[in-house]
């Protein structure tokens, strides 16, 4: 049994529904992105969790405990805020031992655990400064430790890093993700931001009006997209709108704008009018034989990478080539254009087969 | 016209806050000046005010038991009402700031609503309801819970209450102000840590208002000190406090000076009392919020 298990949840509110019947299992010790664009219910659904938002239906069992109604301050649920939401009016120290206090530990231990909590996130020695006395990045590490503190066998954090530059976000990615490890946490993560999910989950589960669109590893996330929100939301992607022609025994052979692809389909069934897609990354300028030609419209170049969009019979099409050190053809140039049959993907528009083919 | 890029900004400034500027020195500054310098002229029976320079004035109020009393019950009356009006103002703006939308604005335009009224008319309103004869001791008699009316009018308690009724608005706004600021998860962060409800409002919203509750008790302590038709309408002639005192001067014996060193006294005892606060306040909270 998992050990967090939202059954059949649902929220509605009077003019909208937030969240309709979300299924979601996590492991202990798992670390889970709930990923998606403002919206689209994750906070909602983490919120729930917390138990600051009644679901209107369905269930949430911890630990095999149904706490679907249990009030939040019964849970023993940590959890991070997007604003921090530290106590202005306490020190540092005070923040971080404000759960223990609510457990009555006793102040020596307390001591020692607060010690211990600010020192995992290495802001040791500043216990005595208040809130306002620290830059956004060490209010951060403090809300970190004051929900780690009291030991909570579940971790929410909600977008937790929405307010830090790209730099420090960045290494506290790492970070988080190595606190997690070690303190073996079982952590939800509510997020918009998709490098962040993919660096420090063990799975993402995309979500979209209210639904869960595709839940797997990242890997899986990002290369077999489930749904076509899944595949737009999740990195840059070439989308094309084409028609089934043939369903061979490995794949499918689809008609774009004229142009056979060869898409392998992965036992799913495929039919009628789909969408095939190839990431940026996976197109690349061919030397000899080109499996299409055409003119580069835009080069941009973004450091590691050159970006172009080129004008083919199948559409616009972006390419991410890798700077190698020779500047790629310029603006205006013919190109001719390659990529392997295996990193083409392919869905039905209409988007049905959610959840259908992940490892 | 000053454009904004513009270094020398020019007669602007100057012409739009002339007319403010005027009606200031006009109507506040030099009336001030006027009192502080009548407070030390010399004032006789038989020749009235002479323009010789005295501080017998001042020497009276600080050494006549009359005066001090008069002072003392003032400060009272104002630490009274204050006390009240945290008591009162503070809980009922909790409760507003939960309510839900079209409530939410009704009440506080009920709240507001002393304000809008004429001092005159709210006193004698007073007068009705707390007078020997009035509504309360009325219904009280009949009620069979006292025999005897409840004295209220021309006693401290009746100056206290209608002075509260009047003055608690200032206190719901300050802290409605601080209320607003406050950043809801906070209060989410304390539940999620383990504080119930009450133990979270007392341990991290109570906090987190007092800058409000402290603005809004200097406000009341102030306006309640100086202030004059309530006591004089509610307390009476007994019942002096020191904006009643200063005006008797005038009017009554007509002694100008002893009457401005009154209100000199007053002002400079309730700008100490005030500054004294915000700065123990400042200091205090300096290092907590913005």
């Amino acid at each position: 049994m998992a050990f967090l298990t939202l059954q059949g949840i649902s929220k509605r509110y009077s003019d909208f529904t937030a969240i309709e019947h979300v299924d979601l299992s996590v492991e202990r010790g798992e670390f889970l992105s709930l990923l998606g664009p403002s919206g689209c219910g994750k906070t909602t659904t983490l919120q729930m969790v917390a138990g600051f938002v009644t679901p209107t239906s369905g269930r949430i069992l911890l630990d095999g405990r149904d706490i679907t109604n249990e009030r939040p301050e019964k849970r023993g649920i940590g959890v991070v805020f997007q604003s921090y939401a530290l106590f202005p009016h306490m020190t540092v120290a005070g923040n971080v031992g404000f759960g223990l206090e609510m457990r009555k530990v006793k102040r020596r231990e307390r001591e020692e655990r607060i010690e211990e909590a600010l020192a995992l996130v290495r802001l040791k020695g500043l216990g005595h400064r208040y809130p306002k006395e620290l830059s956004g990045g060490q209010r951060q590490r403090v809300a970190i430790a004051r929900a780690i503190a009291m030991q909570p066998e579940l971790l929410l954090l909600d977008e937790p890093m929405s307010n830090l530059d790209a730099k420090l976000r960045e290494e506290m990615h790492i970070e988080l993700r190595a606190i997690q490890k070690r303190l073996g946490i079982t952590t939800i993560l509510v997020t918009h931001d998709q490098v962040e999910a993919m660096t420090m989950s063990d799975r993402i589960a995309v979500m979209h009006g209210g639904k869960i669109a595709q839940l797997s590893t990242p890997y899986d996330a990002y290369e077999r997209p489930a749904t076509p929100f899944a595949s737009t939301f999740l990195g840059r992607t070439n989308a094309f709108a084409g028609e089934v022609l043939q369903r061979n025994p490995r794949c499918a052979v689809v008609n774009v704008a004229g142009t056979e692809l060869h898409v392998p389909h992965e036992g799913r069934h495929v039919d009628g009018a789909v969408n095939v897609y190839i990431r940026p990354e996976k197109v690349h300028l061919a030397n000899g034989d080109a499996r299409i030609r055409g003119r580069i419209a835009t080069r941009v170049f973004i450091g590691n990478q050159w970006l172009l969009e080129v004008e083919t019979a199948l559409g616009k099409l972006r390419i991410a080539q890798p700077n190698h050190g020779a500047p790629p053809p310029q603006e205006g140039d013919e190109v001719g254009l390659d990529w392997t049959d295996d990193d083409l993907r392919v869905l039905t528009q209409d988007g049905k087969e959610t959840l259908h083919g992940h490892a | 016209m000053a454009t904004l890029d513009d270094a020398r900004p020019g007669a602007a400034p100057w012409l739009l806050s002339g007319p403010a500027l005027l009606l200031f020195t006009g109507l506040l500054l030099v009336p001030l000046i006027l009192t502080l310098v009548l407070s030390f002229r010399v004032f006789s029976d038989t020749a009235g005010i002479t323009s010789a320079f005295t501080l017998s004035n001042y020497w009276e109020v600080v050494s006549d038991p009359y005066y001090g009393t008069i002072f003392l019950r003032t400060a009272g009356l104002a630490t009274g009402v204050t006390l009240l009006s945290i008591v009162l103002g503070v809980p009922e703006t909790i409760i507003l700031a939960r309510m839900k939308k079209p409530w939410q604005s009704l009440c506080l335009l009920i709240v507001l609503g002393p304000l809008l009224i004429s001092v005159v008319v709210r006193t004698l309103g007073w007068q009705i309801l707390l007078g020997n004869n009035g509504v309360l001791n009325n219904v009280l008699q009949a009620l069979h819970i006292t025999e005897e009316p409840i004295r209220l009018v021309f006693t401290m308690t009746g100056m206290i209450i209608a002075l509260t009724h009047v003055l608690v608005p200032f206190m719901v706004m300050s802290v409605w102000a601080n209320m607003q600021k406050l950043d809801p998860q906070v209060e989410w962060a304390g539940r999620s840590l383990g504080g119930s409800p009450l133990k979270v409002f007392r341990r991290v919203v109570l906090p987190q208002i007092m800058p409000g509750v402290l603005s809004g008790s200097i406000i009341v302590f102030a306006l309640s000190a100086s202030a004059f038709a309530t006591p004089a309408l509610i307390g009476g002639r007994r019942l002096k406090v020191v904006a009643t005192a200063a005006y008797d001067e005038f009017l009554g014996t007509l002694n100008w000076p002893l009457g401005a060193s009154i209100a000199v006294l007053l002002l400079i005892a309730n700008v100490a009392i005030v500054m004294g606060c915000s700065r123990l306040a400042e200091r205090r909270f300096k290092h907590i919020f913005d």
